[in-house]
């Protein structure tokens, strides 16, 4: 199926949702969908017959800051049933950047969704587990903005030594023996 | 040491033994972080042997360690961890800062990297690079070990 093709088989499934397309370098389909029909997309994109976009290989984001929409989701999609790949993509505002999960239509988004949400703060609605997923649990602030300050400086964040008597560690021995039934080595 | 003449025997301090003993069986803990554990990995193989210096052993497990290589950048996710492995070493122990990205954060001056290990652990050497040639390294284990000569027991 070529470009053209699929761009009109995916307007057809979805009248009235208003999809854009654009040009490309590289001459793979590049639609644009409204953020608040993406589940509705998505859905379509792998479930019909001349579709079938079942895997969804990469999401990213691009930050045009201090433009608006300022972000921009990027969906790279295969069918491995038609052999052929999509780059769907979706514009956001900058203020409360958020866009409905499709974490239940293709699994692979969850960590995906999480890996943009951690670098770039753009929220997941209905995310079953939205942590962040490269940077430190504690972390403040979402780095590949472009406004983030690259060059911060702060002290690293270490752990100090456990520091223990042997009357504790000789406990905690006899504790971890005691959980595995009695086994080990004797004293 | 004084050598004898006649008598198949040595005379020395205890200290001297020491010094002797440590400063020739420096075992490395096994712990590359970036590309400069390539060259860490060339200086402990048969073309640059470090075995010649008594370093060759990289051990599995902190606890039979005496010397950290601090080898590539270090994460700021990473930082608590390389901390725990030092702290689970015993003393006494020395670390090695390999490279420009373990030193001062190298060419990466933002703000996922560590700017220096000296902020997490205590630095022995620094051996600048990018990354060192194995000589490089060997030179600073050499260093070392002259630091280690001179450290007094008591």
């Amino acid at each position: 199926m070529d470009s053209t093709a699929l761009i009109t088989a995916l307007v057809d499934a979805l009248p009235g949702v208003g999809l854009e397309t654009s040009p490309t370098i590289d001459l793979q389909p590049t639609i644009y969908a409204p953020g608040g029909h993406l589940t509705g997309v998505a859905l379509a994109l792998r479930d019909r017959a001349d579709l079938r976009f079942d895997a969804l290989i990469e999401v990213t984001a691009v930050d045009v800051w201090p433009r608006e929409p300022r972000f921009e989701l990027v969906y790279t999609l295969l069918s491995t049933v038609h052999r052929h790949r999509m780059r769907l993509k979706v514009r956001l505002e900058g203020s409360g950047a958020h866009v409905a999960t499709v974490s239940a239509i293709w699994p692979a988004a969850n960590w995906l969704e999480r890996e943009v949400w951690d670098l770039f703060g753009i929220v997941f609605d209905g995310h079953p587990d939205l942590r962040r997923l490269l940077m430190p649990e504690d972390w403040e602030g979402h780095p590949l903005r472009k406004d983030y300050p690259v060059q911060i400086r702060m002290t690293p964040r270490t752990s100090e030594a456990l520091q223990m008597t042997a009357e504790e560690f000789k406990a905690n021995v006899a504790k971890d023996r005691q959980s595995r039934g009695g086994q080990g080595r004797p004293e | 040491m004084g050598l004898e003449a006649e008598i198949p025997v040595l005379t020395t301090t205890v200290e001297k033994m020491v010094q002797w003993a440590r400063r020739s069986s420096i075992w490395p803990v096994t712990f590359g972080l970036a590309c400069c554990a390539i060259e860490m990995m060339a200086m402990s193989c048969s073309r640059y042997d470090i075995a010649r210096f008594g370093a060759e052993v990289f051990r599995g497990s902190p606890r039979q360690s005496d010397l950290m290589i601090v080898a590539g950048r270090l994460s700021r996710k990473m930082a608590p961890a390389l901390r725990r492995i030092y702290d689970q070493m015993p003393e006494p122990k020395w670390v090695i800062s390999m490279g420009a990205c373990a030193s001062i954060g190298g060419v990466f001056d933002n703000y996922a990297l560590v700017q220096g290990v000296d902020q997490v652990v205590p630095v022995d050497v620094y051996v600048p690079g990018c990354p060192p040639r194995p000589e490089a390294l060997i030179y600073g284990i050499v260093q070392l070990q002259k630091k280690i000569s001179e450290q007094r027991l008591a």
